[in-house]
């Protein structure tokens, strides 16, 4: 497939990316803001020989992707906030079980039913703690429509990679409006392939015995090895263990894979740091806002810079602390109440030079609500 | 190929109490997988949490020890993802019928081709003999000392309003009839609902007056009759055996493939709406 | 159809539990509880291969082999 420029709304980049990764199997639940994926998917997977069901919630759709993935398929679900809590038992399973999968959070504005056709970034701590007990996640996000297409096939490859579910934290400003993305052709943007086990039928196959490059070769539901997979803490075959060492080592393994690769799962964007006095720190939609800041400001000579963050967790402190370790202001812009805020006043050495500048009313941030809260920020007064 | 080629032998004597019927349900089950003759690498078995959900432990099959009431979602991906697998459900009364029942319907109302194996012991055996959707009014459980006040659902008529296409019920003292009605049920084309009267003596006999395996079964024996016999209209607590349904419909993974076939090719016609 | 002839009784002594079952339900009691209180074939000769025990052990301890 050639190159293809279309305009599309988000959900329909994030469509895009994950068909372009091979996404094989989707299973979802109508929510708003997030229901034109599956409406999408619903037309274009069967055409491509995937498989789109939509299932009677969203408990049922995140279980019934879990189920897909273990025939060999790349698989995704979409929802919102309602739709991600209803989620997180799966997710958790997921998690445990080592199982590459990819979930999308349009989010809304929260708690609750909240403001289910207006805009809200609160959802990123229930990304990384949504579910029970100690274990780490990926989160990805994106602002323009060409980066969500890459973040997308980005969720997937880290998927593969690290036999995890990762979660694309979109929200219903990227999620709705349209704009301009071009489609590479294939091959241009890199793939990671599910990895499947080379043991032969018969021998001892172990599917939760890391190589030692780390990776956890696959074997398909219906392929040689008949293997057993569970929620429970579960030994080298998959067969349920609380033998302590087994325990101990499962959840070292499950928390390090991902926090020891930080380096390959981080995804950022920043301009003007070299230089740059105060930090728009951002992610998703907000950041759009931030970096029409940054950009009018610097137009007219203040040394304003841009942070990016494309990847949320593993929140990456040591990249945030070295970028912004000039910055005598970091300003952290987001539609929530101060959940990255805190993830940055952690990683930097000077916690008390992190401001938030919010807006939790359901309206976008705009460029004007930032200028407004700077001056405050800098004491200049209203 | 012996029944014995058909469980993981290395990890018996397996965890169920003594007399537990779910050992039952599980020789019943192998041996109707050995006289099908299904290649044990097909087979898929999904099943949720509880005293009952240890039995994909025990089978030499693709095993998935889901969550609390979710296997048949968890199956329905599976089985949908790749519809030349053969999917076996068996689940707990309240894994099933409690926390499960939508999942339950609705696998029931696509009619997709699993075999869902509700092993009706009437209670929660696990977390130590609580009362379930499936108890008996009046039984007795943890959490009902003093008896339920609950009727408990006729999960065959359950199931047949749902849409599933093969309907039966069974007991573990009618061993012989169980192997033929799962050899069916499996062999069915659609979404096939076993329920499987289990005896539980330790946390449901105790607590119940049948307070060990062969009373149990007496009780089973006594107080089920094939299906039309005169006593089940008589008395309300006497159940009717058998195969109530067993009708062919269009099959979900059947139809969808049907479908693609009616759909032109993805022309890359600029894709998102 | 020739009436099998019984070859042999196995009950396999470390999954035998000892529910009581086979015990009670053989039509023709040819089990009984030893002393460890699992089932054995006290009376194999009385045995019509019906297999009910068989089918019926929840520990699948029970197996009749019958004469080819």
């Amino acid at each position: 497939m050639e190159e293809r420029v279309v305009f599309v709304q988000g959900n329909g980049a994030c469509v895009e990316g994950a068909l372009y990764a091979g996404l094989g199997f989707f299973a979802g639940y109508p929510i708003t803001p997030s229901t034109e994926i599956a409406e999408i998917l619903a037309a274009r997977l069967p055409r491509q020989g995937g498989r789109f069901i939509q299932m009677e919630d969203e408990i049922a759709s995140m279980c019934a992707i879990i189920g897909g993935s273990l025939t060999g398929h790349k698989v995704m679900t979409a929802t919102s906030g309602p739709g991600f809590s209803l989620m997180q038992e799966s997710l958790g399973y997921a998690i445990m079980a080592e199982i590459p999968c990819v979930i999308v959070n349009v989010q809304r504005g929260g708690p609750s039913t909240g403001n289910p056709t207006h805009v809200g970034q609160g959802d990123v701590n229930q990304a990384r703690w949504g579910t029970h007990g100690d274990h780490s996640i990926i989160t990805l996000s994106a602002s323009t429509h060409q980066d969500l297409f890459a973040m997308t096939v980005h969720a997937f490859n880290m998927a593969e990679t690290y036999r995890t579910p990762v979660i694309l934290l979109l929200d219903e400003v990227i999620g709705h409006m349209r704009e301009k993305l071009v489609i590479p052709e294939a091959g241009v943007l890199p793939v990671v392939d599910r990895l499947r086990t080379a043991v032969k039928r018969g021998v001892d196959y172990h599917p939760y015995l890391p190589r030692e490059d780390g990776r956890l070769p696959m074997s398909d539901f219906g392929g040689d090895h008949r293997y057993n997979v569970t929620g429970l803490y579960h030994d080298m075959w998959g067969f349920p263990s609380s033998n302590p060492k087994v325990v101990g080592s499962l959840l070292n393994h499950l928390v390090e894979k991902i926090e020891t690769s930080v380096h390959d799962i981080t995804r950022y964007k920043e301009r003007y740091l070299d230089d740059a006095e105060v930090v728009l720190l951002s992610f998703g939609s907000a950041a759009r806002s931030a970096l029409h800041t940054v950009e009018n400001r610097r137009r007219r000579g203040d040394k304003l810079g841009y942070f990016e963050l494309q990847s949320i967790w593993p929140f990456p402190s040591g990249l945030v602390r070295e970028k912004l370790r000039k910055a005598r202001r970091i300003v952290v812009v987001e539609m929530n109440k101060g959940q990255v805020t805190a993830q940055v006043k952690a990683a930097v050495e000077k916690p008390e030079r992190v401001f938030l500048a919010n807006r939790i009313d359901g309206e976008l941030i705009s460029p004007t609500n930032i200028a407004t809260i700077l001056r405050i920020i800098q004491g200049k007064g209203v | 190929m012996g029944t014995r080629d058909f469980i993981r032998e290395r990890f018996f004597p397996h965890m169920w109490c003594p007399g537990c019927g779910h050992g039952t349900v599980l020789n019943c089950l192998i041996r109707a997988v050995e006289s099908l003759g299904l290649d044990k690498s097909q087979i898929v078995m999904a099943s949720g949490i509880g005293c009952s959900a240890r039995i994909s432990g025990y089978v030499d099959f693709h095993s998935l020890h889901t969550l609390h009431g979710r296997a048949l979602a968890f199956a329905t991906g599976v089985k949908f993802s790749q519809p030349a697998l053969t999917l076996i459900v068996p689940m707990g009364d309240g894994d099933a019928l409690a926390i499960g029942g939508n999942h339950f319907i609705h696998a029931a109302r696509r009619n997709i081709d699993v075999t869902a194996i509700v092993m009706n012991n009437r209670t929660y055996g696990m977390t130590g003999g609580q009362y379930s959707p499936m108890s008996l009014m009046g039984d007795c459980g943890t959490t009902a000392p003093m008896g339920t006040l609950e009727r408990p659902f006729d999960a065959v008529k359950l199931a047949t309003a749902a849409g599933a296409t093969f309907v039966a019920r069974t007991t573990t003292y009618h061993a012989r009839e169980g192997i033929s009605i799962l050899k069916r049920a499996i062999a069915h084309k659609g979404f096939s609902m076993v329920e499987f009267l289990s005896q539980c003596p330790t946390q449901y006999g105790r607590r119940n007056g049948l307070a060990d395996a062969p009373s149990m079964l007496e009780y089973f024996k006594t107080h089920t009759v094939p299906i039309g016999s005169e006593k089940a209209q008589e008395d309300p607590n006497i159940l009717e055996r058998g195969i109530f349904v067993d009708e062919d419909r269009p099959e979900y993974c059947e139809s969808y493939a049907a479908m693609v076939q009616k759909m032109a090719p993805s022309s890359g016609d600029g894709g998102a709406l | 159809m020739k009436r099998p002839r019984l070859k042999e009784i196995v009950i396999n002594r470390d999954w035998c539990k000892g529910c009581g079952l086979c015990i009670h339900f053989c039509p023709h009691c040819v089990l009984e509880e030893d002393a460890e209180g699992k089932a054995w074939a006290a009376h194999p000769e009385r045995c019509t291969c019906c297999r009910l025990c068989e089918l019926q052990c929840p520990e699948l301890a029970t197996e009749i082999i019958i004469e080819e």
